[in-house]
This record gives structure tokens, C-alpha cells and sequence, in this order.
């Protein structure tokens, strides 16, 4: 390198840089080696972009539909139908411990929320690149968006429910209140597998195979069809079944709101909350091991 | 006393390069191919590629920038400006070296990052406002300051993909604009829209780098832009940091350096694996810029003289030569008749001749294309280079020997004369 001339102090500024009493903040970038963590430190402070990306997915989630938001309670509708005429057919409506619509909107209502969130944030990275190779900022936000504007069609169809609710006279008790917990690991279990996809996918675009595939897997193996209890599908069975997180926030959702008549599987529960709580950290560590190639693949 | 806003050490930035993937051989070996290419891919798709094909974009680049300084970063396509301002907005992460960066960050690779269609104008600049690191206490005061610099005031509750491309460019720009980070980091982005609004660009980039004690890095092909605004420049080369100075010392070495020098030959033969394109069916291995002297007279011709070598018995291939602005832009390409041949190992010289064009006075660079075909027919592309010299074509003088003017506005390319007559007088 061969220097010109040697930099003086910049003579063209109307006003020269005020030393501030105290420096601004230092950032170091450098290769990181071995895992990333998480930066929340980061996270926090960009906090009202977090907020933005929300408000903007929603905004533009049902432009240009002609239902709009009527599809957040169309697809668990026409779900439920379906599934109640197959449980009718086969007769093993009476043996779910609740009315058959209410046992299944309300295996829905998570249902629709993961299966969605999943399939909308994994290819939330790949189809927003610019977002990737021409700006920085947290990347972890993008699929969390995704994921947390599902609430608001949730709970536009859980108005809907509680209408469905006061028509069969259900009125549930304080359990209820374990609605809190299992909406924890619901969002939990849902962005855990949102970032492990959505990070793969910038990588892999196998991942645009795999996800419907998984999802519509899932649906079998998730209590929304039939109950995971061990009347259904024997004692080792519950167990596998509870080993799927999702399954777990199913069947919870059933007891929350049946006023007692749908009993809680406490030790299979907690079975599930473990493994939707690993789902979370295995998904964010594998997102933030790729991200640091994102914007070298995208 | 100023403090330095940005200290670079020993920065490096180094890209896998695609390997070539082996050719099949019969039934079983295209069989085995297709059985072992998930392996394959995976271990190209994770990054886990030979250390041999590695490519540095970037190798030890160290500066220091004190809080205030306006610095431009100058060299030509492919010498890692690009690839530095990336490293230094955190879009993508050195592969060795530390920078330290004192303040807010703020960078500008393309504006109108994150403008979502759907959304209005109204929405977008808020939205993109965040995305660039604005809080909404900050959006919110400088709004009508942003809807009046961008001029699209009418349109504000308009879905941007109803926008025409000139308005979306203002208001992205505008949005940009009245970013007050400590650091701003700028990639050429001062080119939007009409010549009018791009003074007016110009004008809010100096009032943002001056001032305000913000510093600011920012890289350009546009001299006269670097030379108005930076206090001090750098010259990038191959990925390194050659030159650092005063900026208009710094130029002048840069347009020496690129300046082609009549009856010069270059070689081309150890070209940097990135610059390397097409099938390498043949290759160029020298090239010589012919002219008489380095200025080119708009009515005279351009002679290239170049070397090629054949991999393969090769009957009808042809050369296509463009010219691109120094911003990379190309301004327009010939593409000669298939009727060159060559035999297998054998090295020819070749003679390109360029007649009759009508470029403006000012400085382009030449890609030369080694393939077969054209743009209708389909074509195969062997080799090209590119941005191996500058060439300037001369303004003319007139009958009394006046020298004419162009202004880069009015475009690279000039017309015949514009004949003018009354009517009806």
C-alpha cells in the first residue's frame, strides 16, 4: 500500500465532529468462530422494527382477496366439518368426551396457528432476499413476523369459537386459564420450527419440498383428527404422540376449555412442553449458524 | 479532538468458487452420478468445498476514519468496494480481521430496500424507515420533510406498485435521505431520477456529510461526485487497499492507472479465477489496445488486437465487443460473424476493428466476448474480459478550434446534427 499523501484534518467542514462527552457505542464485527448465540441485547433495541414487520405482514397478508380475513375462520371451519362428518361415518363421534364440532375447533384453533405459521415463515427468507443482501438488520425478526401475525387470525376465529361455545353451553372453569401456558408453547414449538426451516431453506431449497409434506405429516400425528389419549391409541402410543409438541398444545386446548369433562394429561403434557421448549433452541441456534452465510448464498 | 468512528484491521473477505462438477461416463456412470449428487450438493450447498477454491474479494484491508471524515472508496468493477461497504453493514461477515465501528450504522446498498408494494407511501416510508434503523419518534418528525423532498405528495395514500418508476426512486430516496446515523455507509445511489432531482440528491448529500459530524463512506465511479464530496479517498485493487489520500490525488492515480496506454499489451493469462466466465472452450490470453494514442477521435476507430487460445478444434467462433460507461452500464456491443477457426492448442492473434460509433465525449471501458452465435440465434459464450483499460473519446473541436462541451446528462451517446427550420416563414 503506498500512501498518497498522509490525511490531514478534513479542512471543507463547516463544522468540525464535536467530541461528544461520551463516545458512542462500539460495535466489533469480526468472523465469529464455533456456535453464534443470541444477541437480545440487539433484539431489544430493535424492538419497534419487530413491531413494523408485524403491522406490515398484516397489512398485507389478504390484499388483494376477495374473503380477506374471512379465510382465518374459513380454513378451521371447513376443517371442522369435514373431520366431524369422517368422526360421524366412523363412529367414534360419541366417544370424545365433548361435542364433536367443539372437539375440533378447538384442536383447530392451535392447529391452524402452527400449521400456517410453519408454512408461511419458512419461505420467508427466500422470497424476501433484498431483505438478506442489501441491508442488515436482525434477520431472526422476519420468520418471527410471519409467525406472530397468525395471532390476529386466531383469535378472529376463536370469536367464532366462543359463539360455538355458547350455543353448546359449555362453560369452562378455572382451567381455563392454562390457555396462557399452552399459548406459550404453541408459539414456541411454531417459531422453533419457523426458523429451522426458514434458515435451512436460504441454503436448501429442498425445504420448499419438504415443508408441506412435513405439515400435512403432522396432521396425523397431532391429536386434531382423532384424541392422543391412550383410549385411542394405547398407552406407548399417547406417549409417541406426546413426544410431538404440537400434539400436546392440541389436547391441552381441549381440557382448557371443557370445564372438566376433557381431562388434562399432566405427565404427557409436560413431555411435550419439554420437547416444544428443544424444538425452540435447536431451531434458533441452527437459524443463527446460518445466517452468518445468508447474504453469501441468498 | 475527534475520536476514529472506524478502525479496520487486517479485514478479509474470501468467497468459495464453484467447482466444476466431474462429467459422466456411460449409463453406470451417469447413474452413479445421479445416486451421489445429493452428497455432492450438500457438501457444495454447506459451504465444506476445497480451501484450493477459495477467492479472496477482500485481502487485509486496514484503515482508520476519524468521526466526521467523508471518505470515498474508488477502483474498478470486482476490486471489493462493494464487498467492503457489505462487510462493514454487517450483511455479511469477514472472514478474517476485526472492524470497530463507534455509533449507529446506517447503510445504503440500494434504496427503496424493504418498500413493499401493497403498501402506500405513507406506509412504506415508515416501514422502510424502520428497516433503515429509524425510530418512529424520528419518522415521525422528519415526515413532511420526506414527503417534500420526494415530491410525490399527491400520491401518498397510493399503493406503491401503482407508482411510476421515477416516483417509487423519490421517495425511496427521499426516505434515505433524511437518515442521521453516525455512520453512513453509501453505494452509488445517488443516481435516481431525473437530472433535476439528482442535484437535489447531490445537495442533501453534502448537507448530510457536512455539518453534522457524520461520517461517511461512500463508493462511486462517479469522480467528479467523489471529488465534491470526500474529504479523502481510497483506491481498492484486486481486493486490496492501494492508495489513501487527498481525493483528488487518489483519482488522478486511479484514472492513470485504468487509462489504456497505446501499444500496450496485457496479459491476461493469470486472471483471478472470479474473473473467469464462459465454457474456457478458448480463452483470451493477451489483449493490446492498438490506437495510435489513448484518446480516441469520435470519427476514427477503435483497433483492439488480441490473443486467443483453443482448447478444442474449434470452426466458426467470432469476438463481440461492448463498451460500458465506467458505472458498469453498457452503452452498446458488436458481435462479429461466426467465421474465425482455430485449431486445438493452437494460439492466434486477432485483429478487432470498430468503426463509425457515436459515443459521447468521455472515458468507457471494453468487454471482449469469445463465443459463438448472437443475441437471436442463442450463443455460447468461451471467455470475455472485462474492464481491462479505458479508452476516452475526445470532444470534438469545432472549425475555429474551439472545444466542444458534453455534460454526462445528456447522455452516452451523441447524435448527428439536429437540423432546426422554421416552418412557414
Amino acid at each position: 500500500m503506498t500512501t498518497v499523501t498522509s490525511t490531514q484534518e478534513s479542512p471543507s467542514h463547516d463544522t468540525p465532529a464535536p467530541a461528544p462527552a461520551t463516545l458512542p457505542r462500539e460495535q466489533v464485527i469480526r468472523a465469529r468462530r464455533g456456535l453464534v448465540g443470541v444477541d437480545w441485547d440487539e433484539l431489544i433495541r430493535h424492538r419497534e422494527l419487530l413491531g413494523f414487520l408485524i403491522w406490515r405482514d398484516f397489512k398485507v397478508r389478504y390484499k388483494q382477496t376477495v374473503l380477506g380475513l374471512g379465510w382465518a375462520v374459513l380454513q378451521p371451519l371447513c376443517f371442522m366439518a369435514i373431520f366431524s362428518v369422517i368422526a360421524t361415518k366412523l363412529e367414534f363421534g360419541d366417544r370424545l368426551s365433548l361435542p364433536v364440532l367443539i372437539f375440533y375447533f378447538a384442536g383447530l384453533l392451535p392447529w391452524t396457528f402452527y400449521s400456517v405459521g410453519v408454512q408461511f415463515s419458512s419461505t420467508s427468507l427466500v422470497n424476501q432476499q433484498h431483505l438478506l443482501t442489501k441491508i442488515y438488520l436482525p434477520r431472526v425478526f422476519i420468520p418471527t413476523s410471519v409467525i406472530v401475525t397468525g395471532l390476529i387470525d386466531m383469535a378472529i376465529a376463536s370469536v367464532v369459537f366462543v359463539g360455538f361455545m355458547v350455543w353448546f353451553g359449555i362453560v369452562p372453569n378455572v382451567e381455563i386459564l392454562m390457555l396462557i401456558p399452552l399459548m406459550a408453547l404453541l408459539i414456541l414449538t411454531t417459531l422453533g420450527f419457523g426458523y429451522l426451516f426458514s434458515g435451512l431453506a436460504v441454503a436448501y431449497r429442498d425445504i420448499r419440498f419438504i415443508v408441506p409434506f412435513f405439515v400435512q405429516g403432522m396432521l396425523f400425528v397431532s391429536g386434531v383428527l382423532f384424541p392422543a389419549s391412550a383410549d385411542f391409541v394405547g398407552e406407548k402410543g399417547a406417549w409417541i404422540l406426546a413426544a410431538n409438541p404440537v400434539a400436546g398444545v392440541v389436547e391441552g386446548f381441549r381440557a382448557a376449555i371443557s370445564g372438566g369433562d376433557y381431562a388434562f394429561d399432566w405427565p404427557r403434557l409436560a413431555l411435550s412442553a419439554a420437547v416444544g421448549i428443544a424444538v425452540f433452541v435447536v431451531g434458533l441456534t441452527v437459524f443463527r449458524q446460518i445466517e452468518r452465510r445468508f447474504a453469501d448464498i441468498a | 479532538m475527534s475520536y476514529p468512528a472506524l478502525i479496520l484491521d487486517g479485514i478479509g473477505k474470501s468467497y468459495q468458487i464453484g467447482q466444476r462438477e466431474p462429467g459422466a461416463e456411460g449409463l453406470g456412470g451417469a447413474l452413479k452420478g445421479l445416486l451421489s449428487a445429493p452428497v455432492r450438493n450438500f457438501r457444495k450447498l454447506s459451504g465444506q468445498g476445497d480451501e484450493k477454491e477459495l477467492f479472496w474479494a477482500l485481502k487485509d484491508v486496514s484503515f482508520e476514519v476519524p468521526a466526521g471524515q467523508v471518505m470515498g472508496i474508488v477502483g474498478r468493477n470486482g476490486a471489493g468496494k462493494s464487498t467492503m461497504l457489505k462487510v462493514l453493514s454487517r450483511i455479511t461477515e469477514p472472514s478474517e480481521g476485526t472492524a470497530r465501528l463507534r455509533g449507529r450504522v446506517a447503510s445504503l446498498i440500494e434504496v427503496g430496500t424493504g418498500f413493499h408494494p401493497e403498501l402506500t407511501g405513507r406506509e412504506n416510508i415508515y416501514l422502510n424507515g424502520a428497516i433503515l434503523g429509524m425510530t418512529r419518534t424520528e419518522i415521525d418528525t422528519k415526515f413532511d420533510e420526506i414527503v417534500d423532498f420526494s415530491e410525490v405528495e399527491r400520491f401518498l395514500d397510493t399503493p406503491v406498485k401503482r407508482y411510476s418508476s421515477g416516483m417509487f426512486l423519490r421517495l425511496a430516496f427521499a426516505v434515505a435521505a433524511y437518515l442521521e446515523p453516525e455512520i453512513l455507509v453509501i453505494d452509488e445511489v445517488l443516481a435516481v431520477g431525473d437530472a433535476a432531482f439528482q442535484k437535489k440528491c447531490l445537495g442533501r448529500m453534502k448537507d448530510i456529510s457536512h455539518g453534522h459530524g457524520r461520517t461517511v463512506l461512500f463508493v462511486s465511479h462517479n469522480m467528479a461526485t467523489v471529488r465534491a464530496l470526500c474529504d479523502r479517498c481510497v483506491m481498492l485493487q484486486g481486493g486490496r487497499l492501494v492508495a489513501d489520500g487527498e481525493p483528488g490525488e487518489v483519482i488522478d492515480r486511479y484514472l492513470d492507472m485504468t487509462m489504456a496506454q497505446a501499444g500496450k499489451v496485457y496479459d491476461l493469462s493469470n486472471r483471478s479465477s472470479a474473473w473467469k466466465f464462459g465454457t474456457g472452450t478458448a480463452v483470451f490470453t493477451r489483449l493490446e489496445f492498438a490506437n495510435q494514442s489513448n484518446f480516441v477521435d469520435r470519427t476514427s476507430e477503435l483497433d483492439l488486437r488480441c490473443w486467443v487460445r483453443a482448447e478444442e478444434d474449434l470452426a466458426g467462433f467470432r469476438i463481440a465487443v461492448i463498451v460500458h460507461r465506467l458505472d458498469g452500464n453498457a452503452v452498446g456491443g458488436a458481435f462479429g460473424p461466426d467465421v474465425l477457426t482455430l485449431k486445438k492448442g493452437e494460439e492466434a492473434e486477432f485483429k478487432v476493428r470498430m468503426e463509425d460509433f457515436q459515443l459521447a465525449p468521455g472515458r468507457y471501458c471494453c468487454e471482449l466476448r469469445l463465443g459463438r452465435g448472437n443475441p437471436t440465434d442463442g450463443r455460447t459464450e468461451y471467455d470475455a474480459v472485462f474492464d481491462v483499460f479505458h479508452f476516452e473519446i475526445q470532444p470534438e473541436t469545432s472549425a475555429d478550434g474551439a472545444a466542444g462541451y458534453w455534460e454526462p446528462q445528456w447522455g452516452p451517446v451523441r447524435f448527428g446534427d439536429c437540423e432546426l427550420a422554421r416552418v412557414g416563414a
